[in-house]
C-alpha cells in the first residue's frame, strides 16, 4: 500500500473527432484497468436497454445534451489509476468548432493522445490536433492508430499511416513521438496486448501511458516564484513575520539564495521556505510554498521573485500566438484584460501578424481573429509583463484576455520572445 | 533530477493552496462550504496550509439541514475552535419558517431545500464566492466543471456556457450579484482524498469508521433510522456495523456494512469498492441526469 503514497501525476489530453473512437479509448482504458464500479456498469447496462448498445463511450459523455446529440461537447475530466501512475485524462471533442476545448485541454497535459481512423489515415484534423499539441507545447505524443480491426490489423496500413505523420510532425515542434496500432472497441493494444498484431513489438497504450518519463518536462533551469499572497499575522507570535505565498512557476529555490524582486529590482537572500510549519531546504514546482525574506523589502501580489543570475523578460511591449474563443471576434485597439502569472493589468491588441489556416499550417494574412482561430499578434500593456518564451516555459509563458465588458475569457496565449533577440540553439545548427 | 520528484499527494496539494490563494486575493467576499463531510474537512485543512500562520481571510459557513448526525455537529463545533476562524450557520429549518425554502408534501429529504437556503444566506451575507469540496470523479455532470464556476444572479449553472480555463489561470471577473464557487479539489479522486487524510493524519467525524447502529433497507440502501424518516410497511430496524462514506444529510446518507476502524481499513475498502462513492446516495438515483438539473438550479 505504502507504493500508492508515492505514484507520480501524468496529465494527458484526449484529441480525436466524433468517430474516432475516442470515448470508446476512455472507456476501454477505465473499463479493461478495472476502473469501474458495478454501479457505473449497470448505469451503462439501463442505458443500453433503452435502445443502445453496451456503449463504452456512455461513461464519458457525461451531460445530458450530449447523450441526445451524441457527440462530446466540453473538456470532461476524468480520473484512474494503476499502480505504477495516476492519470488525469482531459477528454477533449475533436469538431472544428471546439479548437479552444483542444487548446484548453492541452494547456495543462504532458502527453496527448492523437487518435487516427485506420481506415481515413492523417486527415485535416490530424493536422490540427497536432498543431494545437505542439503549440501549447506538449512534449509527448502518441499517435494512437485506432479500428485497426476494419483493416484486418494490416501491418501495411499501419506503417503508411506513420510514414505520413512523420511528414507532418516535421514541420512541427514535437519531441517524442510514439505510434500504437490499436482497436479500443476489440480492446486491442490498449490494456492487453493484442494477439492480431504479432509484427507490432511496441508498447500497449496503457503501457506507454505508465512508463514514458515526465519528470524533466518541468522546467527547472529558470527561476521564477509570482508572489500571489502576502502573509502577514501581525498577531504577538509572529509580530515581524513577513511570507510571500506563491507555487513555483519554474527553477529551484534554496535557503540563502541571492534573489531579486522584480519590477523593483530590490535585493535580498531567501532566509526560509515554509509549508505551514514545515521547513524546506529546497522548493521546485509545482510547490506551493510561503518564502520568507532576509531584508523587508516591499514585494506584493503581481511581483516575481527570481535570482539576479537569470532573469525573465521584462516588456510592455510583447508578442505571442493567440487562440481566440468567442463569438465576438478580436477587436484591435480595443482595451482588455490580460491575466498572465499572478498580474492582470490592461492591454491593447496592436496588431494582427498573420493567422494560422490550422488546415493546411499555412500562414495567412488577416484582420481579426475569429472563434477558434489563431494568430500572431502584438500586445502593449499598460504594465510590464515578467515573462519567459513559452516554448521554454510554459507556467511563464502563459496567458488569458478577458474582455472586460463581458467579464468572459476570450482569449490564451503564448508569448514569445520577439525574434530579433531570441537566442535558440536550434537557430545555430546546420 | 530524482530529488524533485513530485508524488501525485504534493501535486494535488500544491494546486489547491494555489486555488486558495488566488481567491483570497482575487475576491472580495469568499467563504468556505462547510457540510462536515470529509472533503469539507480537507478544505478546512488545505486553507490551513494555504494562509497559517495567518488567519483565513474569509469565514466557514455550514447550511445546517437541521437532520444531522449529532457527531457531525460535535465534529464541526470542535474544529472551528480548535483553528480559532469564524462560521456560519445557514439553517434550512429557519428558511422554511421565512418561507424562503418550501417543502413539497410527502417528501422527507431536504437536500432540495439546501439549493434556496445557500442561495439565500449568500445574497444576505454578500459572499461572491464558495469553496465547495466538490470532486469530478463523483459524478458525470461533475466532470465536465470548471474549478472557478460561474453562477448568475439566480444562483444557476450553465453547463454549455462554462469560461475556458487553461493553465492555472482563473478568471474571477463577476458581474454584480453573481457568484463564483470554487472546487479547489477538483481533481482529487476518493482514493487520493483519504491517502491525504492517512498521511497528513487528518481527524474525521466517527460515522466515517465502522459503529453499530440501528438501521433499515430502503430501494437497495441502508439508511440509518432515525425520527426524520418514519418506515414504510415492510420495513424493519436492525442493529448492524456499518459506517458512512459521504456525510450529507441524515435521510439521503446511505451507510455501507462495514468493520473498518482505521483509515487503512477504509482505503483497503475503497481499493476494493465496488459501488462508486455517490451510488449511496439516494438524491442521485432519481435520473441519469439528477446531478446535472440539481446544479443547474444552483445546489453545489
Amino acid at each position: 500500500m505504502s507504493d500508492d503514497y508515492n505514484t507520480e501525476l501524468l496529465r494527458f489530453s484526449t484529441c480525436g473527432s466524433v468517430d474516432d473512437g475516442k470515448s470508446t479509448l476512455i472507456g476501454r482504458l477505465l473499463f479493461d484497468s478495472k476502473m469501474l464500479f458495478d454501479d457505473q456498469v449497470e448505469a451503462l447496462e439501463n442505458a443500453s436497454k433503452l435502445g443502445g448498445e453496451f456503449n463504452l463511450a456512455n461513461l464519458t459523455d457525461g451531460l445530458k445534451a450530449e447523450r441526445e446529440q451524441g457527440i462530446t461537447i466540453d473538456v470532461a475530466y476524468r480520473y484512474f489509476h494503476t499502480p505504477k501512475r495516476k492519470f488525469i485524462v482531459a477528454d477533449t471533442p475533436g469538431h472544428i468548432q471546439y479548437t479552444r476545448n483542444m487548446v484548453t485541454g492541452a494547456s495543462t497535459a504532458n502527453l496527448a493522445i492523437i487518435l487516427i481512423d485506420a481506415r481515413k489515415g492523417v486527415i485535416e484534423q490530424t493536422r490540427r490536433h497536432s498543431f494545437i499539441a505542439s503549440l501549447l507545447g506538449i512534449e509527448h505524443i502518441a499517435v494512437a492508430i485506432n479500428k485497426m480491426d476494419l483493416e484486418d490489423y494490416s501491418e501495411e496500413v499501419f506503417n503508411n499511416i506513420v510514414s505520413d505523420y512523420e511528414k507532418l510532425s516535421s514541420n512541427l515542434d514535437i519531441k517524442d513521438i510514439t505510434y500504437i496500432p490499436m482497436s479500443a472497441l476489440m480492446g486491442d493494444n490498449v490494456v492487453n496486448k493484442s494477439k492480431n498484431m504479432s509484427w507490432y513489438e511496441g508498447p500497449t497504450m496503457l503501457h506507454f501511458l505508465e512508463s514514458v518519463h515526465i519528470n524533466n518536462d518541468r522546467n527547472f533551469e529558470n527561476p521564477r516564484f509570482p508572489v500571489q499572497w502576502v502573509i502577514r499575522p501581525r498577531d504577538d507570535d509572529y509580530h515581524d513575520f513577513r511570507g510571500f505565498a506563491g507555487q513555483v512557476a519554474s527553477g529551484t529555490f534554496s535557503v540563502g539564495d541571492d534573489i531579486v524582486a522584480l519590477p523593483s529590482y530590490k535585493k535580498s537572500k531567501i532566509k526560509q521556505i515554509l509549508i505551514q510549519d514545515q521547513e524546506l531546504e529546497v522548493t521546485y514546482p509545482p510547490h506551493s510554498c510561503t518564502i520568507l525574506l532576509e531584508d523587508e523589502i516591499d514585494v506584493s501580489r503581481g511581483d516575481m521573485i527570481v535570482k539576479p543570475s537569470d532573469l525573465p523578460l521584462v516588456e510592455q511591449e510583447v508578442e505571442a500566438m493567440l487562440c481566440w474563443m468567442h463569438e465576438r471576434p478580436l477587436q484591435l485597439k480595443k482595451k482588455y484584460i490580460i491575466k498572465h502569472t499572478t498580474q492582470s493589468t490592461q492591454c491593447m491588441i496592436r496588431g494582427l501578424d498573420y493567422k494560422v489556416n490550422i488546415s493546411t499550417l499555412e500562414n495567412e494574412d488577416a484582420d481579426t481573429l475569429e472563434l477558434n482561430e489563431i494568430g500572431y499578434v502584438k500586445i502593449k500593456t499598460a504594465r510590464p509583463l515578467l515573462f519567459d518564451d513559452y516554448r521554454k516555459n510554459r507556467q511563464v509563458g502563459g496567458f488569458i484576455i478577458i474582455d472586460p465588458g463581458t467579464n468572459l475569457t476570450v482569449a490564451a496565449g503564448m508569448l514569445r520572445e520577439p525574434a530579433d533577440f531570441l537566442q535558440d540553439d536550434s537557430d545555430f545548427v546546420i | 533530477m530524482e530529488e524533485y520528484n513530485i508524488s501525485h499527494l504534493d501535486a494535488l496539494e500544491a494546486e489547491a493552496i494555489h486555488i486558495f490563494r488566488e481567491v483570497a486575493a482575487e475576491f472580495e467576499r469568499p467563504v468556505i462550504l462547510f457540510s462536515g463531510g470529509k472533503d469539507s474537512i480537507l478544505l478546512v485543512h488545505l486553507a490551513l496550509k494555504a494562509f497559517r500562520p495567518g488567519k483565513f481571510p474569509f469565514p466557514i459557513m455550514h447550511v445546517d439541514t437541521g437532520h444531522n448526525f449529532p457527531e457531525v455537529i460535535n465534529f464541526r463545533n470542535n474544529l472551528v475552535n480548535k483553528i480559532g476562524e469564524r462560521l456560519v450557520v445557514a439553517s434550512v429549518e429557519e428558511a422554511i419558517e421565512k418561507g424562503i425554502a418550501t417543502q413539497l408534501p410527502g417528501v422527507v429529504s431536504r437536500n432540495k431545500l439546501q439549493s434556496p437556503t445557500l442561495v439565500h444566506a449568500i445574497e444576505e451575507n454578500k459572499f461572491d464566492s464558495c469553496f465547495g469540496g466538490g470532486r469530478r470523479d463523483e459524478e458525470k455532470a461533475r466532470a465536465k466543471e470548471r474549478i472557478y464556476s460561474h453562477r448568475d444572479a439566480f444562483g444557476g449553472w450553465d453547463p454549455k456556457n462554462q469560461r475556458p480555463e487553461l493553465w492555472n489561470l482563473y478568471n474571477a471577473k463577476l458581474a454584480p450579484d453573481e457568484n463564483m464557487r470554487i472546487f479547489p479539489i477538483s481533481n482529487w479522486t476518493e482514493m487520493d482524498v483519504w491517502q491525504y487524510i492517512k498521511r497528513e493524519d487528518i481527524e474525521l467525524p466517527p460515522i466515517y469508521f465502522t459503529h453499530k447502529r440501528d438501521v433499515f433497507e430502503r430501494d437497495g440502501q441502508l439508511l440509518p433510522a432515525c425520527e426524520y424518516l418514519p418506515l414504510k410497511s415492510g420495513e424493519k430496524v436492525e442493529t448492524r456495523d456499518v459506517r458512512f462514506r459521504t456525510v450529507g444529510c441524515m435521510v439521503v446518507s446511505g451507510a455501507v456494512e462495514s468493520r473498518a476502524e482505521t483509515v487503512d481499513d477504509i482505503i483497503a475498502e475503497v481499493a476494493a469498492a465496488r459501488i462508486s462513492e455517490r451510488g449511496g446516495r439516494a438524491d442521485d438515483k432519481g435520473s441519469e441526469a439528477a446531478m446535472e438539473e440539481r446544479k443547474k438550479e444552483g445546489y453545489f
